[in-house]
Protein backbone atom coordinates (compact mmCIF):
# COMPACT_ATOMS: atom_id res chain seq x y z
CA UNK A 1 0.00 0.00 0.00
CA UNK A 2 0.75 3.62 -0.88
CA UNK A 3 2.20 5.51 2.09
CA UNK A 4 2.60 9.67 2.28
CA UNK A 5 6.52 10.28 3.07
CA UNK A 6 8.60 13.01 2.61
CA UNK A 7 11.84 12.57 0.46
CA UNK A 8 13.93 15.03 2.35
CA UNK A 9 12.71 12.57 5.63
CA UNK A 10 14.51 9.93 3.85
CA UNK A 11 17.78 11.99 2.47
CA UNK A 12 18.26 12.73 6.07
CA UNK A 13 18.21 9.06 7.47
CA UNK A 14 19.99 8.16 4.48
CA UNK A 15 23.05 10.57 5.20
CA UNK A 16 23.05 9.66 9.12
CA UNK A 17 23.72 6.18 7.92
CA UNK A 18 26.17 7.30 5.39
CA UNK A 19 28.13 9.41 8.22
CA UNK A 20 30.06 6.83 9.04
CA UNK A 21 32.04 6.80 6.10
CA UNK A 22 34.73 9.46 6.78
CA UNK A 23 35.32 10.43 3.53
CA UNK A 24 31.07 12.33 3.96
CA UNK A 25 31.13 16.14 4.49
CA UNK A 26 27.30 17.97 3.92
CA UNK A 27 27.38 21.41 3.64
CA UNK A 28 24.71 23.41 4.64
CA UNK A 29 23.13 27.22 3.85
CA UNK A 30 21.47 27.64 6.26
CA UNK A 31 18.16 24.78 5.83
CA UNK A 32 19.39 22.48 7.94
CA UNK A 33 15.93 21.69 9.64
CA UNK A 34 14.40 22.11 5.71
CA UNK A 35 16.95 19.96 4.02
CA UNK A 36 16.98 17.66 6.84
CA UNK A 37 20.64 17.61 6.85
CA UNK A 38 20.63 18.08 10.55
CA UNK A 39 19.89 14.46 10.58
CA UNK A 40 23.91 14.03 9.85
CA UNK A 41 24.73 16.67 11.77
CA UNK A 42 23.54 15.21 15.02
CA UNK A 43 25.42 12.40 14.60
CA UNK A 44 28.25 13.77 12.96
CA UNK A 45 29.12 17.31 14.07
CA UNK A 46 32.79 17.45 12.79
CA UNK A 47 31.84 16.75 9.38
CA UNK A 48 29.02 19.19 9.29
CA UNK A 49 29.79 22.50 7.97
CA UNK A 50 27.81 25.42 8.23
CA UNK A 51 28.11 27.92 5.43
CA UNK A 52 25.60 30.33 6.06
CA UNK A 53 22.88 32.17 3.39
CA UNK A 54 26.03 32.01 1.22
CA UNK A 55 24.96 29.24 -1.65
CA UNK A 56 27.99 30.75 -3.94
CA UNK A 57 30.87 30.20 -1.08
CA UNK A 58 28.86 26.77 -0.28
CA UNK A 59 29.56 25.53 -3.79
CA UNK A 60 33.27 26.77 -3.81
CA UNK A 61 34.62 25.29 -0.98
CA UNK A 62 32.60 22.18 -1.68
CA UNK A 63 35.10 22.10 -4.50
CA UNK A 64 38.39 22.37 -2.68
CA UNK A 65 36.95 19.83 0.07
CA UNK A 66 36.28 17.45 -3.05
CA UNK A 67 39.66 18.04 -4.66
CA UNK A 68 40.65 16.71 -0.96
CA UNK A 69 39.28 13.26 -1.67
CA UNK A 70 36.03 14.47 0.67
CA UNK A 71 32.76 13.21 -0.69
CA UNK A 72 30.80 16.42 -0.69
CA UNK A 73 26.54 17.10 -0.37
CA UNK A 74 26.24 20.66 -0.98
CA UNK A 75 22.73 21.28 0.00
CA UNK A 76 20.07 23.95 -0.27
CA UNK A 77 16.69 24.92 -1.94
CA UNK A 78 16.56 23.99 -5.64
CA UNK A 79 16.19 26.98 -6.62
CA UNK A 80 19.26 28.42 -5.11
CA UNK A 81 21.25 25.34 -5.52
CA UNK A 82 20.75 25.47 -9.38
CA UNK A 83 19.80 29.53 -10.25
CA UNK A 84 22.44 31.52 -7.57
CA UNK A 85 24.78 29.07 -8.37
CA UNK A 86 24.97 27.94 -11.36
CA UNK A 87 27.73 29.10 -12.71
CA UNK A 88 29.63 28.55 -9.66
CA UNK A 89 28.43 24.34 -9.93
CA UNK A 90 30.10 25.16 -13.95
CA UNK A 91 33.18 26.02 -13.23
CA UNK A 92 34.14 24.86 -9.55
CA UNK A 93 32.28 21.31 -9.86
CA UNK A 94 30.83 20.00 -13.35
CA UNK A 95 34.45 21.34 -15.23
CA UNK A 96 36.84 20.02 -12.76
CA UNK A 97 34.62 16.99 -12.44
CA UNK A 98 34.44 16.49 -8.81
CA UNK A 99 33.02 14.87 -6.35
CA UNK A 100 30.41 17.05 -5.17
CA UNK A 101 26.28 15.98 -5.09
CA UNK A 102 24.64 18.83 -5.12
CA UNK A 103 21.42 17.66 -3.40
CA UNK A 104 18.07 20.26 -3.39
CA UNK A 105 15.06 20.07 -1.72
CA UNK A 106 11.93 22.40 -1.83
CA UNK A 107 11.69 21.35 -5.92
CA UNK A 108 8.55 21.70 -7.96
CA UNK A 109 5.40 23.50 -7.33
CA UNK A 110 4.12 21.70 -4.79
CA UNK A 111 6.71 23.71 -2.48
CA UNK A 112 2.93 25.32 -2.46
CA UNK A 113 2.42 28.59 -0.22
CA UNK A 114 5.69 30.15 -0.25
CA UNK A 115 5.18 30.85 -4.02
CA UNK A 116 7.39 31.47 -7.20
CA UNK A 117 10.73 32.63 -5.66
CA UNK A 118 10.86 29.17 -3.67
CA UNK A 119 9.20 26.70 -6.45
CA UNK A 120 12.01 25.56 -8.47
CA UNK A 121 10.61 24.98 -12.28
CA UNK A 122 13.91 25.20 -14.18
CA UNK A 123 16.19 23.00 -11.92
CA UNK A 124 16.19 20.31 -13.99
CA UNK A 125 16.77 22.19 -17.27
CA UNK A 126 19.64 24.04 -15.74
CA UNK A 127 21.53 21.49 -14.22
CA UNK A 128 20.41 18.81 -17.61
CA UNK A 129 22.71 21.20 -19.67
CA UNK A 130 25.87 21.47 -18.04
CA UNK A 131 28.81 18.46 -19.05
CA UNK A 132 29.52 16.13 -16.99
CA UNK A 133 26.48 16.33 -14.76
CA UNK A 134 23.97 13.53 -14.03
CA UNK A 135 20.39 14.84 -12.53
CA UNK A 136 18.34 12.21 -10.23
CA UNK A 137 15.14 12.60 -9.60
CA UNK A 138 13.75 10.58 -6.99
CA UNK A 139 9.96 9.20 -6.77
CA UNK A 140 9.51 8.84 -3.61
CA UNK A 141 11.04 8.64 -0.41
CA UNK A 142 11.88 5.41 -0.41
CA UNK A 143 13.39 5.61 -3.63
CA UNK A 144 15.13 8.63 -2.00
CA UNK A 145 16.69 6.92 0.33
CA UNK A 146 18.39 4.23 -2.09
CA UNK A 147 19.79 7.09 -4.67
CA UNK A 148 21.10 8.99 -1.72
CA UNK A 149 23.29 5.76 -0.79
CA UNK A 150 24.17 5.27 -4.73
CA UNK A 151 25.05 8.66 -5.50
CA UNK A 152 27.68 8.26 -2.25
CA UNK A 153 28.96 5.55 -3.90
CA UNK A 154 29.23 7.23 -7.20
CA UNK A 155 32.30 9.06 -8.06
CA UNK A 156 31.93 12.91 -10.16
CA UNK A 157 29.29 15.85 -9.73
CA UNK A 158 25.35 14.24 -9.40
CA UNK A 159 22.41 17.08 -8.87
CA UNK A 160 19.91 15.43 -7.32
CA UNK A 161 16.33 16.97 -6.80
CA UNK A 162 12.83 15.97 -4.26
CA UNK A 163 9.81 18.11 -3.14
CA UNK A 164 9.12 19.23 -0.16
CA UNK A 165 5.81 17.79 0.64
CA UNK A 166 5.00 14.10 1.62
CA UNK A 167 4.67 12.29 -1.54
CA UNK A 168 2.94 8.80 -2.13
CA UNK A 169 5.30 5.82 -2.39
CA UNK A 170 5.59 3.61 -5.23
CA UNK A 171 8.54 1.94 -4.74
CA UNK A 172 9.30 -0.62 -1.71
CA UNK A 173 11.33 -0.28 1.15
CA UNK A 174 15.12 -1.50 0.12
CA UNK A 175 14.38 -1.23 -3.52
CA UNK A 176 18.12 -0.79 -4.56
CA UNK A 177 18.51 2.17 -7.09
CA UNK A 178 20.65 1.78 -9.88
CA UNK A 179 21.97 5.06 -11.65
CA UNK A 180 20.97 5.47 -15.09
CA UNK A 181 18.51 2.90 -15.05
CA UNK A 182 14.27 3.55 -15.91
CA UNK A 183 12.13 1.23 -14.41
CA UNK A 184 8.87 0.20 -16.38
CA UNK A 185 6.81 0.18 -13.25
CA UNK A 186 2.98 -1.09 -15.02
CA UNK A 187 2.95 -2.60 -18.72
CA UNK A 188 1.34 -1.47 -21.69
CA UNK A 189 0.78 -1.76 -25.12
CA UNK A 190 -0.71 1.84 -26.42
CA UNK A 191 0.76 4.76 -24.82
CA UNK A 192 3.76 5.31 -22.60
CA UNK A 193 4.08 7.57 -19.69
CA UNK A 194 7.35 8.76 -18.15
CA UNK A 195 6.85 9.98 -15.28
CA UNK A 196 10.13 11.81 -12.97
CA UNK A 197 9.22 12.50 -9.19
CA UNK A 198 5.99 12.17 -7.71
CA UNK A 199 4.31 13.08 -11.01
CA UNK A 200 5.14 9.29 -11.43
CA UNK A 201 2.51 8.24 -8.75
CA UNK A 202 -0.10 10.70 -10.80
CA UNK A 203 1.12 8.37 -13.90
CA UNK A 204 0.30 5.37 -12.24
CA UNK A 205 -3.35 6.96 -11.15
CA UNK A 206 -3.58 8.12 -14.74
CA UNK A 207 -3.00 3.98 -16.17
CA UNK A 208 -5.72 3.24 -13.86
CA UNK A 209 -8.25 5.52 -14.56
CA UNK A 210 -7.13 4.71 -18.66
CA UNK A 211 -7.69 0.98 -18.35
CA UNK A 212 -10.99 1.47 -17.06
CA UNK A 213 -11.38 3.25 -20.39
CA UNK A 214 -9.84 0.51 -21.94
CA UNK A 215 -6.65 2.19 -23.08
CA UNK A 216 -3.35 -0.07 -21.84
CA UNK A 217 -0.46 2.32 -20.47
CA UNK A 218 3.01 1.80 -19.59
CA UNK A 219 3.95 3.32 -17.19
CA UNK A 220 7.94 4.36 -16.64
CA UNK A 221 9.58 5.86 -13.39
CA UNK A 222 12.47 7.80 -15.18
CA UNK A 223 14.49 8.63 -11.91
CA UNK A 224 17.79 9.58 -13.80
CA UNK A 225 16.82 12.13 -16.30
CA UNK A 226 20.53 12.40 -17.35
CA UNK A 227 21.81 9.78 -18.43
CA UNK A 228 19.08 8.77 -19.69
CA UNK A 229 18.37 5.21 -19.94
CA UNK A 230 17.65 5.30 -23.70
CA UNK A 231 17.21 1.75 -24.26
CA UNK A 232 14.12 1.27 -21.69
CA UNK A 233 12.76 4.67 -23.24
CA UNK A 234 13.41 3.31 -26.76
CA UNK A 235 12.18 -0.23 -25.92
CA UNK A 236 8.54 0.80 -24.71
CA UNK A 237 7.95 3.39 -27.44
CA UNK A 238 8.80 1.15 -30.02
CA UNK A 239 5.87 -1.20 -28.50
CA UNK A 240 3.31 2.03 -27.66
CA UNK A 241 4.19 4.18 -30.83
CA UNK A 242 3.67 7.51 -28.50
CA UNK A 243 4.39 9.00 -25.13
CA UNK A 244 3.37 11.45 -22.48
CA UNK A 245 5.78 12.92 -19.89
CA UNK A 246 5.24 13.81 -16.63
CA UNK A 247 6.91 16.23 -14.31
CA UNK A 248 6.76 18.89 -11.25
CA UNK A 249 8.94 21.39 -13.88
CA UNK A 250 8.63 23.23 -16.62
CA UNK A 251 8.12 21.75 -19.94
CA UNK A 252 10.71 23.61 -21.41
CA UNK A 253 14.15 21.91 -20.66
CA UNK A 254 13.29 19.00 -18.39
CA UNK A 255 12.36 15.38 -19.10
CA UNK A 256 9.85 16.19 -21.54
CA UNK A 257 12.73 17.73 -23.51
CA UNK A 258 14.84 14.70 -22.72
CA UNK A 259 12.63 12.31 -23.50
CA UNK A 260 11.71 14.36 -26.75
CA UNK A 261 15.03 14.90 -28.08
CA UNK A 262 15.83 11.26 -28.22
CA UNK A 263 12.97 10.25 -30.04
CA UNK A 264 13.33 12.62 -32.75
CA UNK A 265 16.58 11.39 -33.36
CA UNK A 266 15.65 7.67 -33.22
CA UNK A 267 12.25 6.98 -33.18
CA UNK A 268 9.55 9.84 -34.00
CA UNK A 269 7.01 9.21 -32.28
CA UNK A 270 3.87 11.92 -30.57
CA UNK A 271 5.07 13.09 -27.11
CA UNK A 272 2.79 15.24 -25.58
CA UNK A 273 4.38 16.81 -22.45
CA UNK A 274 3.28 17.81 -18.65
CA UNK A 275 4.85 20.01 -16.36
CA UNK A 276 4.58 23.34 -15.71
CA UNK A 277 4.27 25.86 -19.06
CA UNK A 278 6.31 28.53 -19.77
CA UNK A 279 5.46 30.67 -16.63
CA UNK A 280 6.14 31.32 -13.18
CA UNK A 281 3.86 29.46 -10.15
CA UNK A 282 2.32 31.11 -7.51
CA UNK A 283 1.27 30.50 -3.64
CA UNK A 284 -1.62 28.10 -2.98
CA UNK A 285 -1.83 24.32 -1.58
CA UNK A 286 -0.21 21.78 -3.90
CA UNK A 287 -3.09 20.09 -4.88
CA UNK A 288 -4.91 23.45 -6.01
CA UNK A 289 -1.16 24.16 -7.76
CA UNK A 290 -1.61 20.82 -9.47
CA UNK A 291 -5.35 21.51 -10.87
CA UNK A 292 -4.64 24.95 -11.79
CA UNK A 293 -0.73 24.21 -13.37
CA UNK A 294 -2.30 20.80 -14.70
CA UNK A 295 -0.63 18.21 -13.18
CA UNK A 296 -3.20 16.03 -11.81
CA UNK A 297 -3.68 12.54 -12.98
CA UNK A 298 -6.26 13.59 -15.16
CA UNK A 299 -4.51 15.91 -16.92
CA UNK A 300 -2.14 13.43 -17.91
CA UNK A 301 -4.70 10.75 -19.03
CA UNK A 302 -6.23 13.56 -21.56
CA UNK A 303 -2.48 14.11 -22.81
CA UNK A 304 -2.23 10.25 -23.37
CA UNK A 305 -5.56 10.28 -25.30
CA UNK A 306 -3.86 13.41 -27.53
CA UNK A 307 -0.60 11.39 -27.89
CA UNK A 308 -2.87 7.92 -29.62
CA UNK A 309 -4.72 9.87 -31.68
CA UNK A 310 -1.47 11.59 -32.94
CA UNK A 311 0.02 8.13 -33.59
CA UNK B 1 62.19 21.84 -4.24
CA UNK B 2 65.66 23.58 -4.49
CA UNK B 3 65.27 26.81 -2.47
CA UNK B 4 67.19 29.47 -4.19
CA UNK B 5 69.72 30.94 -2.66
CA UNK B 6 69.15 34.75 -2.63
CA UNK B 7 66.62 38.32 -3.42
CA UNK B 8 68.85 38.28 -6.38
CA UNK B 9 68.60 34.88 -7.88
CA UNK B 10 65.02 35.35 -6.97
CA UNK B 11 64.26 38.81 -8.92
CA UNK B 12 66.51 37.09 -11.68
CA UNK B 13 64.02 33.95 -11.93
CA UNK B 14 61.05 36.35 -11.56
CA UNK B 15 61.98 38.00 -15.09
CA UNK B 16 62.73 34.78 -16.48
CA UNK B 17 59.26 33.94 -16.15
CA UNK B 18 58.16 37.64 -17.11
CA UNK B 19 60.02 36.44 -20.12
CA UNK B 20 58.37 33.50 -20.79
CA UNK B 21 54.73 35.85 -20.21
CA UNK B 22 55.87 37.95 -23.30
CA UNK B 23 57.23 35.16 -25.53
CA UNK B 24 54.34 32.49 -24.81
CA UNK B 25 51.50 35.38 -25.27
CA UNK B 26 53.16 36.91 -28.27
CA UNK B 27 53.82 32.99 -30.07
CA UNK B 28 49.45 32.78 -28.85
CA UNK B 29 48.41 36.57 -30.01
CA UNK B 30 46.29 36.86 -27.25
CA UNK B 31 46.33 36.15 -23.40
CA UNK B 32 46.68 38.45 -20.05
CA UNK B 33 50.53 39.41 -19.99
CA UNK B 34 49.92 42.70 -17.53
CA UNK B 35 48.49 41.08 -14.56
CA UNK B 36 51.01 38.33 -15.06
CA UNK B 37 53.95 40.71 -15.26
CA UNK B 38 52.65 42.57 -11.86
CA UNK B 39 52.36 38.80 -9.91
CA UNK B 40 56.17 37.50 -10.98
CA UNK B 41 57.91 38.44 -8.47
CA UNK B 42 55.30 36.75 -5.58
CA UNK B 43 55.30 33.23 -7.92
CA UNK B 44 59.27 33.26 -7.96
CA UNK B 45 58.95 33.83 -4.01
CA UNK B 46 56.36 31.26 -4.08
CA UNK B 47 57.69 28.18 -6.45
CA UNK B 48 61.16 28.93 -5.35
CA UNK B 49 61.34 29.59 -1.97
CA UNK B 50 58.36 29.73 0.16
CA UNK B 51 55.99 26.29 -0.38
CA UNK B 52 57.09 22.84 0.38
CA UNK B 53 56.14 21.43 -2.94
CA UNK B 54 57.76 18.34 -4.91
CA UNK B 55 57.65 18.52 -9.53
CA UNK B 56 58.21 15.02 -9.73
CA UNK B 57 55.86 14.21 -7.68
CA UNK B 58 52.83 16.65 -8.10
CA UNK B 59 50.09 14.84 -6.11
CA UNK B 60 52.29 14.58 -3.06
CA UNK B 61 50.28 14.96 0.05
CA UNK B 62 52.46 17.03 2.00
CA UNK B 63 52.56 19.84 -0.55
CA UNK B 64 51.63 23.45 -0.18
CA UNK B 65 48.58 24.25 -2.30
CA UNK B 66 48.55 26.71 -4.62
CA UNK B 67 45.00 28.28 -6.04
CA UNK B 68 45.11 30.99 -8.98
CA UNK B 69 41.59 32.89 -8.13
CA UNK B 70 42.79 35.58 -11.10
CA UNK B 71 42.78 32.49 -13.65
CA UNK B 72 43.19 34.78 -16.45
CA UNK B 73 46.72 35.24 -15.80
CA UNK B 74 47.38 31.63 -16.10
CA UNK B 75 50.73 32.26 -18.56
CA UNK B 76 52.87 33.29 -15.33
CA UNK B 77 51.32 29.73 -13.55
CA UNK B 78 52.49 28.33 -16.65
CA UNK B 79 55.81 29.70 -16.59
CA UNK B 80 56.03 29.51 -12.98
CA UNK B 81 55.05 25.22 -13.04
CA UNK B 82 57.99 24.70 -16.12
CA UNK B 83 60.64 26.54 -14.61
CA UNK B 84 60.02 24.40 -11.43
CA UNK B 85 60.07 21.70 -13.93
CA UNK B 86 56.42 20.22 -13.63
CA UNK B 87 56.61 20.06 -17.21
CA UNK B 88 59.27 20.69 -19.85
CA UNK B 89 59.84 24.68 -20.62
CA UNK B 90 59.08 23.98 -24.38
CA UNK B 91 55.42 23.31 -23.84
CA UNK B 92 55.17 27.06 -22.81
CA UNK B 93 54.50 28.00 -26.52
CA UNK B 94 52.02 25.96 -26.75
CA UNK B 95 49.70 27.99 -25.03
CA UNK B 96 46.68 28.81 -26.21
CA UNK B 97 46.88 26.67 -29.00
CA UNK B 98 44.51 23.53 -30.23
CA UNK B 99 44.69 20.73 -28.47
CA UNK B 100 47.32 22.37 -25.99
CA UNK B 101 47.50 21.38 -22.15
CA UNK B 102 48.34 25.25 -21.12
CA UNK B 103 44.63 26.04 -22.35
CA UNK B 104 43.50 29.70 -22.23
CA UNK B 105 42.62 29.51 -18.14
CA UNK B 106 44.35 27.01 -16.00
CA UNK B 107 42.59 23.33 -15.73
CA UNK B 108 42.48 21.08 -12.89
CA UNK B 109 44.20 17.46 -13.89
CA UNK B 110 44.92 18.78 -17.46
CA UNK B 111 48.42 20.05 -16.47
CA UNK B 112 50.64 18.77 -13.51
CA UNK B 113 51.19 21.03 -10.75
CA UNK B 114 47.21 23.24 -11.49
CA UNK B 115 45.09 22.60 -8.38
CA UNK B 116 41.99 23.69 -10.01
CA UNK B 117 40.20 24.95 -12.65
CA UNK B 118 40.30 29.23 -12.86
CA UNK B 119 39.04 31.57 -15.09
CA UNK B 120 35.57 32.86 -14.05
CA UNK B 121 36.56 35.68 -11.65
CA UNK B 122 35.89 35.68 -7.70
CA UNK B 123 35.38 32.28 -7.11
CA UNK B 124 38.90 30.79 -5.98
CA UNK B 125 39.07 32.31 -2.81
CA UNK B 126 36.19 30.04 -1.81
CA UNK B 127 38.04 26.73 -3.06
CA UNK B 128 40.82 27.69 -1.16
CA UNK B 129 38.67 28.06 1.82
CA UNK B 130 37.49 24.09 0.78
CA UNK B 131 41.03 23.40 0.73
CA UNK B 132 41.90 24.70 3.95
CA UNK B 133 39.13 23.34 5.41
CA UNK B 134 39.73 19.60 4.42
CA UNK B 135 43.15 20.23 5.76
CA UNK B 136 42.15 20.87 8.90
CA UNK B 137 39.55 18.27 9.01
CA UNK B 138 42.64 15.82 8.45
CA UNK B 139 44.97 17.12 10.75
CA UNK B 140 47.65 17.85 7.69
CA UNK B 141 50.04 20.48 8.21
CA UNK B 142 50.50 22.22 4.42
CA UNK B 143 49.33 25.71 3.57
CA UNK B 144 46.90 26.64 1.01
CA UNK B 145 47.51 29.92 -0.97
CA UNK B 146 45.54 31.84 -2.90
CA UNK B 147 46.54 34.51 -5.62
CA UNK B 148 43.30 37.17 -5.88
CA UNK B 149 43.10 40.08 -8.54
CA UNK B 150 42.04 43.94 -6.56
CA UNK B 151 39.38 43.91 -9.42
CA UNK B 152 37.92 40.49 -8.58
CA UNK B 153 37.12 42.01 -5.32
CA UNK B 154 34.21 43.38 -6.71
CA UNK B 155 32.72 40.19 -6.37
CA UNK B 156 30.37 39.52 -3.35
CA UNK B 157 31.82 35.52 -3.52
CA UNK B 158 35.40 36.91 -1.85
CA UNK B 159 33.39 38.35 0.88
CA UNK B 160 31.51 35.60 1.81
CA UNK B 161 34.64 33.17 1.49
CA UNK B 162 36.20 36.32 3.78
CA UNK B 163 33.65 35.55 6.24
CA UNK B 164 33.83 31.90 6.47
CA UNK B 165 37.88 31.43 6.38
CA UNK B 166 37.43 33.78 9.53
CA UNK B 167 34.71 31.91 11.07
CA UNK B 168 36.47 29.23 10.67
CA UNK B 169 39.82 30.05 12.33
CA UNK B 170 41.74 29.40 8.89
CA UNK B 171 45.28 29.91 9.81
CA UNK B 172 46.53 27.64 7.01
CA UNK B 173 45.10 29.89 4.24
CA UNK B 174 46.94 32.75 2.73
CA UNK B 175 45.86 34.97 0.38
CA UNK B 176 47.57 37.70 -2.01
CA UNK B 177 46.02 40.82 -3.39
CA UNK B 178 47.73 41.51 -6.83
CA UNK B 179 47.15 45.37 -5.98
CA UNK B 180 48.29 46.91 -9.37
CA UNK B 181 45.01 49.13 -9.54
CA UNK B 182 44.29 47.92 -12.83
CA UNK B 183 41.53 46.09 -14.23
CA UNK B 184 40.34 45.92 -18.03
CA UNK B 185 38.00 49.11 -18.23
CA UNK B 186 40.32 51.52 -15.86
CA UNK B 187 41.22 52.12 -12.65
CA UNK B 188 39.78 49.78 -9.85
CA UNK B 189 38.80 53.13 -8.27
CA UNK B 190 37.13 54.72 -10.74
CA UNK B 191 35.39 51.21 -11.92
CA UNK B 192 34.32 50.30 -8.19
CA UNK B 193 36.18 51.29 -5.44
CA UNK B 194 37.88 48.62 -3.11
CA UNK B 195 39.70 51.09 -0.50
CA UNK B 196 39.72 51.49 2.23
CA UNK B 197 41.11 47.69 1.39
CA UNK B 198 43.63 46.54 4.28
CA UNK B 199 40.74 47.45 6.50
CA UNK B 200 37.69 45.58 5.20
CA UNK B 201 40.16 42.86 5.72
CA UNK B 202 41.02 43.60 8.95
CA UNK B 203 36.66 43.85 9.65
CA UNK B 204 36.29 40.47 8.41
CA UNK B 205 38.73 39.13 10.80
CA UNK B 206 41.73 38.79 8.57
CA UNK B 207 45.18 39.12 9.95
CA UNK B 208 46.39 42.07 7.31
CA UNK B 209 49.59 43.85 5.84
CA UNK B 210 50.14 45.99 2.60
CA UNK B 211 53.83 44.99 0.63
CA UNK B 212 55.55 46.31 -1.85
CA UNK B 213 54.91 43.29 -4.17
CA UNK B 214 57.73 43.56 -6.33
CA UNK B 215 60.49 43.53 -3.38
CA UNK B 216 61.48 40.07 -2.74
CA UNK B 217 62.57 40.26 0.52
CA UNK B 218 59.16 42.06 1.23
CA UNK B 219 57.67 39.43 0.24
CA UNK B 220 59.53 36.50 2.09
CA UNK B 221 59.13 38.66 4.78
CA UNK B 222 55.29 38.67 4.77
CA UNK B 223 54.98 34.60 3.83
CA UNK B 224 57.22 33.92 7.02
CA UNK B 225 54.43 36.60 9.18
CA UNK B 226 51.64 34.60 7.44
CA UNK B 227 53.41 31.01 9.03
CA UNK B 228 52.76 33.01 12.24
CA UNK B 229 48.92 32.78 12.09
CA UNK B 230 47.18 31.19 15.03
CA UNK B 231 43.69 31.35 15.22
CA UNK B 232 43.21 33.69 11.75
CA UNK B 233 44.02 33.41 7.98
CA UNK B 234 45.82 36.23 6.66
CA UNK B 235 45.99 38.53 3.75
CA UNK B 236 49.06 39.97 1.82
CA UNK B 237 48.35 43.34 0.00
CA UNK B 238 50.58 43.61 -2.54
CA UNK B 239 51.08 46.99 -4.31
CA UNK B 240 52.08 45.89 -7.99
CA UNK B 241 52.16 47.52 -11.10
CA UNK B 242 50.69 46.72 -13.96
CA UNK B 243 52.98 45.13 -16.92
CA UNK B 244 56.23 45.68 -14.26
CA UNK B 245 59.53 44.93 -15.72
CA UNK B 246 58.74 46.38 -19.21
CA UNK B 247 58.74 50.08 -19.29
CA UNK B 248 55.97 50.45 -21.89
CA UNK B 249 53.65 47.79 -20.50
CA UNK B 250 54.09 48.89 -16.77
CA UNK B 251 50.55 50.88 -15.63
CA UNK B 252 49.14 50.56 -19.41
CA UNK B 253 45.69 48.76 -19.18
CA UNK B 254 45.45 48.66 -23.20
CA UNK B 255 48.00 45.59 -22.02
CA UNK B 256 45.77 43.32 -19.83
CA UNK B 257 44.63 41.40 -21.99
CA UNK B 258 46.39 42.27 -25.16
CA UNK B 259 49.58 40.47 -26.49
CA UNK B 260 52.99 42.41 -27.83
CA UNK B 261 52.95 42.84 -31.94
CA UNK B 262 56.81 41.43 -33.24
CA UNK B 263 58.39 44.96 -32.45
CA UNK B 264 56.73 45.47 -29.28
CA UNK B 265 57.90 41.84 -28.21
CA UNK B 266 61.59 42.28 -29.22
CA UNK B 267 61.76 45.64 -26.79
CA UNK B 268 60.04 43.33 -23.99
CA UNK B 269 62.72 40.78 -24.48
CA UNK B 270 65.89 43.08 -24.73
CA UNK B 271 64.51 45.29 -21.87
CA UNK B 272 64.06 41.44 -19.29
CA UNK B 273 67.19 40.11 -20.63
CA UNK B 274 69.04 43.33 -20.02
CA UNK B 275 67.34 42.49 -16.06
CA UNK B 276 67.92 39.58 -15.87
CA UNK B 277 71.89 40.12 -16.72
CA UNK B 278 71.99 42.43 -13.78
CA UNK B 279 70.54 39.77 -11.43
CA UNK B 280 73.47 37.72 -11.97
Amino acid sequence: MSQMLAQRDYFGKALRDLAKREDIVVLDADLAGSTKTSEFKKVCPERFVEIGIAEQNMIGISSGLAAEGKTVFATTFGVFATGRCWEQVRLCVAYPELNVKIVATHCGISVGEDGATHQALEDISLMRTMPNMTVISPADAYETYAATIAIADHEGPVYMRMGRSPVPTVSEEGEKFIMGQAKVLREGKDVTLFGTGQMVFNCIEAAEELEKEGVSAEVVNVSTIKPLDRDTVLASVSKTGCAVTAEEHSIIGGLGSAISELLSEELPSPVFRIGTGDIFGESGSPAELFVKYGLTSGDIGKAARKAMKKR
Amino acid sequence: MRLAKSETELKGIANRLRHHVIEMTSEAGSGHPGGSLSSADLMAVLYFRVMNHRPSDPSWDGRDRFILSKGHVAPILYASLAESGYFPVGELITLRKMNSRLQGHPVRGKLPGVEMSTGSLGQGLSMACGFAMAAKMDGKKHRVYCLVGDGELQSGMNWEAAMFASQYKLNNLVAFVDRNRLQISGCTEDVMGLEPLQRKWEAFGWRAITVDGHNIANLIEACTWAKRARTRPTVIIMNTVKGKGVSFMENNVAFHGKSCNADEKVCAENELEEAMRSCR
